[in-house]
């Protein structure tokens, strides 16, 4: 593994983005609406609730982390389309980037592109609707980093999915983090949910992330042991992307659709 | 197979058989260094998938292909890193200006001194004008010089030009086929370059391969076999190779 040609992905990623507000306000625009959105209905939210339950943490942070998240898998589906956009599946698979070099770059890619967003929702976050993120604690971290890793191996299956099915399967993949969310409890606890959901919703680890956030909006310690089912889930889910990117890949070369892949099938 | 030094590329029994289509049928063949072979074959007779077998975009069913004596099925990148390709069908990425994609594909192939090579290479292909220039915007021309430069990047083993002069101009073809005969006479590297011009094949090629139907049918000087076929020119011969192959496999 030569970390330096995961460099030249990112390298590339730089230069695309660089002087094209095409792919620069996708970073933060809308996540950016999201939280004004979002900003406002909490804001209503707390002004109607006769509680005094503060909606802003358990919402508006919420919809924080649930973009967080969308955005990494988008920073790595979007590094893999340039690919697909610019047809250069045979000038980059006939060096001797290996397809970890390869994936690696494009996580290189959505760390930058994913961090860029997450610190303009927090900034708008906290200076216009007073989000206090660190508000959660340090347990903020493993929620992050689970939610990353998470975004990062959905990003891979949907790249190997694009791969397999052709260009035009891109369209499966923007609706993905909205498909998911429901089975999470981005915004509702899983005990809301048909038993059914629920059985889903245990094996996806951003519901633990949901699950435990809320915990702390309603006073209980985060406890980072009650993340550790998401940590472990995620870790296989990580590998299985991996396998799954590896053996699409290793097909589209024993097929010759990585030479034809504009053709979408070689059959 | 044993690996031969003296060869940069050392292809054998090598076979792509797509469902009932048999693409590319055992053939066996090497190139030299210092050498230009040319792969020469009508539409569809299994050039382009015997380069990309070569290139390591498409596994053979069997067979074997060595560069400098590194088995391509179990030592993927370090073959690759001696190789390198141009091909008329694989434009350089038209969003990114001639620099940044000769950058991009240096950092890939771990090339020292990238910016000095990068710009004697610019140089060399006559690119000076379009350094900051997307590639997109280049005329085919100079997209396919633009190509060449970034086959060169990595001072390759073995390069593979896949109709490098089908969108040059007469001049600038004549200059590239010089530098190309220049870049094969003076480092260790062989050529393989596949072509519908016979005259250019005639020019550079040191021998030549034609390939019917997945085999390889005929194998020698450009320049005499087509006195021992009993034709006149290349061009000839060529013809005769797409439309009766059984007539000279029976010679």
């Amino acid at each position: 593994m030569q970390l330096g040609r995961s460099g030249a992905i990112f390298l590339r990623q730089l230069y695309l983005l660089r002087g094209s507000p095409a792919r620069i306000v996708p970073l933060f625009g809308w996540v950016a609406i999201d939280i004004v959105l979002w900003g406002f209905i909490t804001r209503y939210l707390n002004s109607v609730a006769r509680s005094g339950f503060n909606f802003v943490p358990a919402i508006l942070g919420a919809v924080l982390m649930w973009d967080f998240f969308s955005r990494v898998m988008q920073g790595v589906t979007t590094a893999f389309f340039e690919d697909v956009w610019s047809r250069n599946f045979l000038n980059i698979f006939a060096t001797p980037l290996s397809i970890w070099e390869y994936l690696l770059g494009l996580v290189f890619s959505s760390i930058f592109t994913s961090s860029f967003g997450l610190m303009v929702m927090l900034v708008l976050a906290t200076a216009v609707f007073d989000l206090s993120f660190f508000g959660y604690g340090l347990v903020l971290i493993p929620f992050l980093l689970i939610l990353f890793a998470f975004g990062i191996a959905l990003g891979i299956v949907a790249s190997a999915l694009v791969l397999r099915l052709g260009p035009a399967a891109e369209w499966f993949v923007w609706p993905i983090p909205a498909l998911i969310s429901p089975f999470v409890g981005v915004f509702y606890p899983l005990s809301t949910l048909p038993l059914w959901m629920q059985a889903f919703a245990h094996v996806l680890p951003p519901s633990y992330v949901f699950e435990s956030m809320r915990s702390i909006v309603a006073g209980r310690a985060g406890s980072p042991a009650g993340l550790l089912p998401g940590a472990s889930l995620v870790i296989v889910y990580i590998a299985g992307a991996c396998l799954i990117f590896a053996s699409v890949y290793r097909r589209a070369v024993r097929t010759g659709l990585i030479a034809r892949y504009s053709a979408e099938s070689i059959n | 197979m044993a690996s031969d030094l003296s060869n940069v590329l050392s292809v054998a029994k090598l076979t792509k058989r797509y469902q009932d289509t048999l693409a590319v049928d055992g053939i066996a063949f090497h190139v030299a260094r210092n050498e230009i072979v040319g792969l020469l074959g009508p539409n569809g007779a299994g050039k382009t998938t015997t380069i990309n077998m070569i290139l390591g975009v498409l596994e053979p069913t069997s067979g074997t292909v060595l560069i400098q004596g590194l088995d391509l099925a179990k030592h993927r990148a370090e073959a690759l890193q001696h190789t390198n390709f141009a091909a008329v069908y694989a434009p350089l990425p038209g969003n990114l200006t001639v620099r940044q994609n000769l950058r991009f594909f240096g950092l890939i192939y771990g090339v020292a001194h990238l910016e000095d090579r990068i710009e004697h290479l610019i140089r060399e292909f006559d690119l000076e004008r379009f350094r900051d220039t997307k590639c997109g915007v280049l005329s085919s021309g100079e997209q396919t010089r633009a190509g060449l430069a970034k086959a060169m990047l990595n001072s390759p083993d073995l390069l593979l030009l896949d109709e490098p002069t089908a969108s040059l101009d007469p001049a600038i073809a004549r200059e590239v086929r010089a530098k190309i005969r220049e870049f094969a006479s003076q480092t260790k590297a062989g050529v393989l370059w596949t072509s519908h011009n016979m005259y250019e094949v005639q020019e550079v090629c040191d021998r030549v391969l034609f390939l019917s139907h997945g085999h390889i049918l005929l194998e020698g000087d450009p320049k005499t076999l087509p006195g021992e076929h009993g034709k006149e020119t290349l061009e000839e011969l060529f013809i005769t190779v797409a439309r009766e192959p059984l007539e000279l496999s029976q010679t």
